[in-house]
């Protein structure tokens, strides 16, 4: 069996508090994989991580302790390692306000030290791809917020990275919108074989992005895990998101599991 | 019938204008032309200066002082705001002196500086700049400060160098507010290089004013300080129009147009 691409071995993340009162956990002992080509949904309430698993991720942040590995680098450590290899879509469209719709795409790409001719071919092709011909020289604020996040896909997409990771990239969409950008994500992962670590709170859009669905608990650490094969996409569908919600709801009051559960 | 919002703001700004001339030029009808000149001189006087090149000359020579003084404090700004921006820590060491510096009046400098250096140039450009460096210095760290930490995050989410980071992110951030220190600045340093001429140079338009006052020329002292203003003006709306240019990515509201 191949290495997995994205290893957590026991990772704990904890901060100083504001007051300096002492510290928090953030992220508590997380241990999982991830295999070349899956897409992953991490599902949780707000609050419990998911995002600083994501900045441990993309090597934003250093784990207190434990490991983290992306194709067996640390992402932290050997942060230029990764320049081109890690594409990320924020759950804001962070567009840079003084820079085109163009330019905002091409952005990595000049990062990257590529011939501006070159960037801007590969721009224009991403925006096309994603509806936004004729919008090119548009800047943010001209742009809907549903064409301001095409427009950092575009960006993320654009340097042709091996991993993608998103942190609730739709969530400020409305649910059409959403629904039609979440649809587009897939089959651009899919087309180009990335792969993906989505980031939401929303049980549904896990379901309907995720090739596999982790559901955490505060402090971040799996509570349960769930792979969406064909099968479960019929009737097993219910079944998972069922157990999702009595997972949820157990964090909402009702004690922690004391091992992470099932696996469909 | 309405006026064009443009035409109402020019007349109503010409208003005040018009009313001070008025009044000034009442005043020379019954005091002494040496305290009250008629405003028609003083306008004859300020004309003349514009088109004799000799004199044309002083205001360029200030001119220069001027944005020689603004080029250093601004580069000698930036260069101790963007680290204090990276590295908050070095504030605490920076800022006593920065604000001890603003407390000292312009004078003082003159003085250190007769004292201090030779050559009339550098003893106005070292005054320029030490008068300057600390609004600078404070609007440049201000701008950084108000970096958004999102597309900070976005940015280096792309893993690029220090230099690129500064051109692509620092840069632009920071463009609003140093064109905003450089509106600021111009006025105050226009005050100072009168200051540092009228003690040390011979040449400019301080050095003119001072000649103006052994005269006991009042038209002509008033035809330099027109002068001094002008440039302000000119310069002003020079930035205004490179500021609009530069950020004219800003959404404007119909509303405030």
């Amino acid at each position: 069996m191949s290495e997995p691409l994205i290893r957590f071995r026991d990772v704990t993340k904890e901060f100083a508090r504001p007051d300096g009162a002492g510290t928090f956990t953030a992220v508590d002992r997380l241990s999982f994989t991830i295999e070349k080509g899956e897409i992953v949904a991490v599902l949780g309430k707000t609050g419990c991580g998911k995002s600083t698993m994501f900045n441990l991720l993309a090597g934003l942040i250093e784990p207190t302790s434990g490991k983290v590995e992306v194709t067996g680098h640390d992402p932290f450590r050997e942060f230029d390692f990764f320049r081109g290899k890690i594409g990320i879509v924020f759950q804001n469209d962070r567009l840079m306000p003084w820079r085109s719709a163009l330019d905002n795409v091409v952005l990595g790409l000049e990062i990257l030290d590529a011939k501006r001719s070159e960037a801007e071919v590969v721009a224009r092709r991403w925006l096309s791809r994603l509806g936004l011909s004729g919008h090119e020289n548009d800047y943010p604020h001209a742009l809907s917020g549903g064409m301001r996040q095409r427009v950092s896909i575009a960006r993320a997409f654009a340097v042709e990275p091996d991993i993608l990771l998103c942190d609730e990239p739709f969530s400020s969409l409305d649910e059409m919108t959403a629904r039609d950008l979440r649809a587009e994500f897939v089959r651009l992962v899919k087309q180009a074989g990335k792969t993906a670590v989505f980031i939401t709170h929303h049980i549904n859009e896990a379901m309907d992005v995720g090739d596999r669905i982790m559901v955490f608990h505060r402090p971040a650490r799996i509570a349960y895990e769930a792979r969406m094969d064909d099968a479960s996409k019929g009737a097993g569908r219910q079944a998972i998101q069922d157990e999702i919600l009595k997972v949820l709801s157990l964090e909402a009051g009702e004690g922690m599991p004391a091992i992470p559960v099932a696996v469909v | 019938m309405t006026l064009n919002p443009r035409v109402r703001q020019f007349f109503q700004a010409s208003a005040s204008i018009v009313v001070l001339l008025a009044a000034w030029q009442i005043a020379s009808f019954f005091f002494p032309h040496y305290l009250f000149p008629p405003v028609q001189d003083v306008l004859a006087r300020t004309v003349k200066i514009l088109f004799n090149w000799p004199e044309l000359l002083q205001v360029l020579e200030t001119a220069g002082r001027i944005f020689a003084g603004l080029a250093g404090a601004f580069v000698l700004g930036s260069l101790i705001a963007i680290p204090i921006g990276r590295y908050p820590k070095i504030e605490s060491y920076v800022n006593p002196f920065l604000i001890f510096l603003q407390g000292i009046p312009a004078l003082s400098w003159v003085i250190v500086a007769i004292i201090w250096f030779h050559g009339t140039e550098f003893r106005i450009f070292f005054i320029m700049v030490i008068t300057t460096l600390p609004a600078f210095t404070f609007q440049v760290l201000d701008s950084y400060r108000s970096m958004s930490k999102d597309l900070f995050e976005m940015t280096m989410s792309f893993r690029p160098s220090g230099w690129t980071l500064f051109r692509v992110l620092i840069v632009p951030t920071i463009l609003p507010g140093i064109l905003t220190a450089w509106k600021i600045n111009l006025g105050n340093s226009a005050r100072v290089v009168v200051v540092a001429e009228l003690v040390g140079a011979t040449g400019g338009v301080g050095y003119e004013l001072l000649r103006q006052q052994q005269l006991f020329d009042m038209a002509g002292a008033l035809a330099w300080t027109i002068q001094l203003v002008l440039f302000v003006l000119v310069v002003q709306q020079i930035i205004i129009r490179i500021e609009n240019w530069l950020l004219r990515y800003r959404a404007v509201s119909e509303r405030a147009a």
